[in-house]
């Protein structure tokens, strides 16, 4: 190590820090440094009055010391009397300017680590004073200083404005040369300036009227100055440049207090909105987002709406795109909504998938708070579905389906869009969802169109029955239920539907129980129950919007001002600031409760809240047609636990799981009572999986029930069929059971295995993720480097690829990562990378609804023991799973 | 909130040249941190922007904690200079702190290239540490940075 002989004139300062990079260990370095502090401080404390050499190399041990993240108590008034010393002589001075910049920087950390042991109050005056320093470099690392100090004790420093500002003025004032060693590019301390005036922004507009004018004066120079021609055609120039202009407008946006002002900044950005370098471009957009909130400046922010378009279209950088979204939901109102939304939906037919998610939150905020007319806001709600129905998430459909319920004006134009919206062949499952619900509730409104009878929506929302998950299917049943209610004439048809065996009998309980119970409550219960019991829903009591605090929750803590609803528009609060909350809604579900009462247990059609109603429920059950097992007994739950009641997976879960990455066969799972082996095979998109589960105690297992669950979504995406094993399991004895696997898509989570028994009257619970991996339906496909390389370079936007650089967990033995690579399911291709430790492979994967391509590339370093595994697929997901999942295997 | 996070210079192969830390990190997100850079700042060219921002979850405290960061970086030959600051900070004041620090650089080696900054690392932690402090821009003046820089030199 170089520390020592390299020597910085504080030579102890050398040895101290060599020291501390010699020590071996952590307690090794904790007891030099308590040796140096016990060192420093008795030097402190001592009689014998320092010298600046030694107090400054004391000063930067402890820097050092704290750098290395270690508490300082003490030093304090060392580092400031540093600040204020005078006694040294001029030609000190330049080692002095050092000192007192570190000096300044060491108190910040200080602060900033615990802000108590500083004692304020006396110090105050002659660190604000610091700004008047002759040195700028002095004057740069003291603001650093003083814009920490005032934030948390704004009226000690309020002393610092007036100088702040006349600093900031005599610099911006003078001429490109004046200063010297502090002009870059022919910007005068262009950091400087910056970082004056981030420290006025922690302040409001200075009240004494000289100051205000000055800085005022200030502020219209440096806009005046961007009009200029520049001095010189370098970036750098204009980059210093307009790294002073951005400050200043986050200034005059910080102030709101200058109209005039601000409709220059907004004019002086939408230049930049043209300008051909993409980082002006950038932001310009973020800048103007902070404007269009000041009611200022909102009108002259819209005049950009053009432009602010196009750059959605056709940027190249998503971060820009971003930008330009963000402020098109910024300067939305009243006045340009129906074309804000307008454009956003186009844009979302080719978003990048990283904002699909957010810009479909925004188009729903947007169209609730705008709507003038409420048919407007559903259509825009029902195209969300239709462009991106994969990226509405439930907030949005909850919420389309609450206002509807809200708004009597919008129900019948709400029946009639989702029943033509259902006609298309193909229409999402979200559609489907809504769909069903809103007939269920108002399809009586257009049932007198023969074009629409109540036997031609019955048949249309069947017609999607069988394509549909299971929640979604359990929510069709509840409009069918509500169907008989609503259209007497379908009740026999209903019936029929219900009393089917694949529903009576369905193997998810959830559908199971919901057929019975509404068969029984149609033919049991009286036309007036009925009526009673399938009323309307009574409308919800209106809160935050859901959906506004999902993407609040998306942008994190450090969300932007642009997202904040509470803004200038004072219309916004007449017709869609809210629902008045209606008293008979007391007891029903709140927006963010579970809407449809799809993960509760029965009974969905959740009854109005009166006491009489909840009883003649209760009666329709207890009557003579009611079975005492209609409901599931908690014995019964237990057998076949629905999604909820399966517990987390074992923490080895995830290790398990990696073993089978890259093989079929072998031991899933080993306790002292169970041993679960795997024996699976795959082609194409299929494949059987055989399940061992052995018994190694001597005593009978009772109640043995393996399942597979699938969670979230991922029953649209695999299916998994199970035989039932026996229920006992003998000791010393093996059970065997099959899966049937198919792949319906891309799936990114397997699904899960619940086992449960009891062992010797004791019940028993372990969840495993079950050895089911996208790669398992690779096909392997051989092709030349020619035709390799053409595929990877269509393959070159950077979603589509998936990288890792990883450290090798095994001995790096080629034949063996070989073997994993076939086994993982790609083909091997030979003399394809020109570097031939290189490997490199391809292939297909399979799935019902759509066929992916693969690429991979592994590059071993066997010096570093490294390597860097690439992905590329058509699927941006994909790639990152694949590459998981892979990395982990070497 | 220090406003520099961290300066990295990285090459184009993710080879790290210049790490310096001005926030507490293990081992393990500084390891990740520097793959995630590397990862954001290379597939970008000159029709990006210079600014990428980047979500880190940290465990540091051993609460999950977002934080929001945004790296500033620039590219010189075959090797990218990041420095990686608050959301809320100046983009073109740090774009330029880099260039500045690139000037220094080029100075102070005669013409800088890789190869310098490989076998004279320790020297680059010298020009840092002369340029940034404790998070802050320290000295943008060149002229004082090199003056303090062969002042040093001269005392070895």
């Amino acid at each position: 190590m170089p520390a020592v002989s390299k020597g910085d004139g504080m030579r102890g300062l050398a040895v101290f820090i060599s020291d501390i990079r010699n020590c071996k260990s952590k307690e090794a370095e904790i007891k030099r440094i308590n040796k140096e502090l016990a060192n420093i401080r008795s030097k402190f404390k001592g009689d014998k009055a320092l010298d600046g050499y030694s107090k400054k190399k004391y000063v930067c041990k402890l820097l050092f010391i704290f750098l290395l993240g270690h508490d300082i108590d003490f030093g304090h008034m060392e580092a400031v009397n540093l600040l204020s010393s005078n006694k040294y002589t001029e030609k000190q001075i330049d080692s002095m300017d050092s000192v007192k910049q570190s000096a300044a920087l060491c108190l910040l950390r200080l602060y900033k680590a615990s802000p108590d042991l500083v004692p304020m109050g006396e110090w105050t005056a002659r660190v604000v004073h610091l700004l008047n320093d002759q040195h700028m470099g002095v004057v740069t690392a003291a603001v650093s200083l003083i814009t920490c100090l005032c934030k948390k004790n704004p009226d000690d420093f309020k002393t610092c404005i007036s100088l702040a500002v006349s600093r900031l003025s005599r610099i911006v004032s003078s001429a490109s040369t004046d200063l010297q060693d502090y002009t870059y590019y022919f910007v005068p301390a262009p950091w400087l300036s910056v970082k004056l005036l981030r420290l006025l922004q922690c302040y409001p507009p200075p009240e004494d009227a000289a100051v205000k004018g000055r800085l005022v004066e200030c502020l219209e120079t440096v806009l005046n100055k961007a009009q200029e021609p520049p001095k010189s055609k370098k970036v750098q120039h204009s980059n210093a440049k307009n790294a002073i202009l951005f400050e200043t407008i986050s200034l005059i946006i910080h102030y709101d207090s200058e109209p005039n002002l601000l409709v220059r900044a907004c004019n002086q950005l939408g230049q930049f909105l043209q300008h051909r370098e993409t980082n002006l471009r950038y932001l310009a957009l973020e800048s103007m987002c902070t404007l269009a909130s000041s009611e200022f400046s909102h009108e002259a922010v819209k005049t950009h709406i053009d432009t602010v378009i196009n750059a959605l279209k056709t940027e190249r950088d998503v971060s820009v795109r971003q930008r330009a979204a963000d402020l098109l939901y910024a300067m939305c109102d009243r006045s340009n909504a129906k074309q804000i939304v307008s454009e956003m939906l186009r844009y979302l037919e080719t978003a990048d998938y990283a904002i699909r998610e957010e810009i479909v939150l925004k188009v729903a905020i947007l169209a609730e708070k705008y709507a003038v007319d409420y048919s407007w806001y559903v259509d825009t709600i029902l195209n969300l579905i239709r462009i991106a129905g994969d990226y509405v998430s439930e907030e949005v459909w909850y919420r389309v389906l609450q206002i509807v319920t809200n708004r009597d004006d919008v129900q019948g134009y709400a029946a009639k869009t989702v029943f033509e919206a259902l006609q298309a062949p193909a229409c999402h499952e979200n559609m489907v969802k809504v769909g069903g619900y809103i007939l269920g509730e108002f399809g009586n409104l257009i049932a007198g169109d023969p074009r629409s009878s109540p036997p031609v929506q019955f048949s249309l929302l069947h017609s999607k029955f069988h394509l549909c998950s299971v929640a979604t299917r359990a929510l069709l049943l509840s409009t069918y239920i509500k169907f008989i209610n609503l259209f007497p004439e379908t009740k026999a048809t209903i019936q029929a539907v219900l009393r089917a065996g694949s529903q009576l009998r369905n193997a998810d309980v959830e559908l199971q129980q919901r057929a019975v119970e509404y068969l029984t409550l149609s033919s049991v219960a009286s036309t007036d129950v009925l009526a009673t019991v399938l009323e309307e829903m009574p409308p919800f009591p209106e809160r935050e919007s859901s959906i506004l605090a999902k993407l609040k929750r998306k942008k994190g803590p450090g969300a932007g001002s642009a997202l904040d609803d509470g803004r200038r528009d004072p219309s916004s609060n007449d017709i869609n600031g809210g629902v008045e909350p209606t008293p008979s809604t007391v007891s029903t579900p709140s927006p963010s409760a579970d809407l449809l009462g799809l993960r509760a247990a029965p009974p969905p059609a959740a009854p109005p809240a009166s006491a009489g109603a909840g009883n003649l429920l209760v009666d329709v059950f207890d009557g003579p047609a009611a079975q005492p097992s209609l409901g599931p007994t908690p014995e019964e739950a237990f057998l076949s636990p629905g999604p909820e009641d399966i517990g987390p997976p074992i923490p080895e879960a995830d290790e398990l799981l990696n073993k089978f990455v890259c093989k079929n066969n072998g031991v899933l799972f080993e306790n002292q009572l169970l041993q679960i082996g795997v024996k699976s095979e795959f082609r194409q998109n299929l494949g059987r999986m055989y399940l061992f589960y052995g018994n190694k105690t001597s005593v009978q297992f009772q109640n043995f029930s393996p399942t597979v669950v699938h969670p979230g979504d991922l029953q649209t995406q695999l299916a998994v069929q199970t035989k039932r094993v026996a229920a006992q399991v003998d000791g010393g004895a093996q059970v065997q059971q099959v899966l049937n696997i198919e792949c319906l898509r891309d799936f990114l989570t397997p699904p899960l295995l619940s086992v449960r028994f009891r062992y010797g009257g004791a019940p028993q619970a372990l969840t495993l993720k079950l050895p089911v991996t996208i790669n398992k339906f690779f096909q392997p496909t051989e092709m030349a480097a020619q035709d390799f390389f053409q595929r990877w370079k269509q393959l070159s936007l950077p979603q589509q690829e998936a990288q890792k650089i990883f450290k090798a967990n095994h001995p790096m033995d080629a034949e063996v990562t070989k073997a994993k690579l076939l086994g993982f399911g790609s083909a091997l291709l030979d003399n394809v990378d020109p570097n031939p430790e290189n490997f490199v492979g391809a292939g297909i994967i399979q799935t019902k609804a759509l066929q992916v391509g693969c690429l991979l590339r592994l590059e071993p370093n066997a010096q570093a023991q490294m390597y860097r595994l690439t992905l590329r697929t058509s699927k941006e997901p994909v790639s990152r799973h694949l590459c998981e999942l892979l990395a982990q295997q070497f | 909130m220090e406003h520099i996070r961290f300066i990295l210079i990285q090459n184009r192969a993710g080879k790290t040249r210049l790490a310096k830390w001005y926030m507490q990190f293990d081992d393990d997100e500084k390891q990740k941190l520097i793959e995630e850079v590397h990862a954001v700042v290379t597939v970008r060219d000159a029709k990006h922007t210079n600014f990428v921002e980047v979500i880190c979850v940290a465990d540091s405290l051993s609460v999950l904690q977002f934080r929001n960061f945004k790296i500033i970086y620039r590219r010189y030959a075959g090797l990218y200079f990041c420095i990686c600051v608050d959301v809320n900070d100046n983009n073109l004041a740090y774009l330029e702190a880099i260039h500045n620090f690139v000037e220094v650089l080029n100075e102070y080696f005669h013409n800088v290239c890789e190869l310098d900054l490989v076998f004279n690392f320790y020297k680059v932690y010298t020009v840092v540490d002369e340029m940034f402090l404790a998070g802050e821009i320290r000295e943008t003046s060149q002229t004082k940075v090199l003056k303090q820089l062969l002042m040093l030199q001269s005392l070895e």
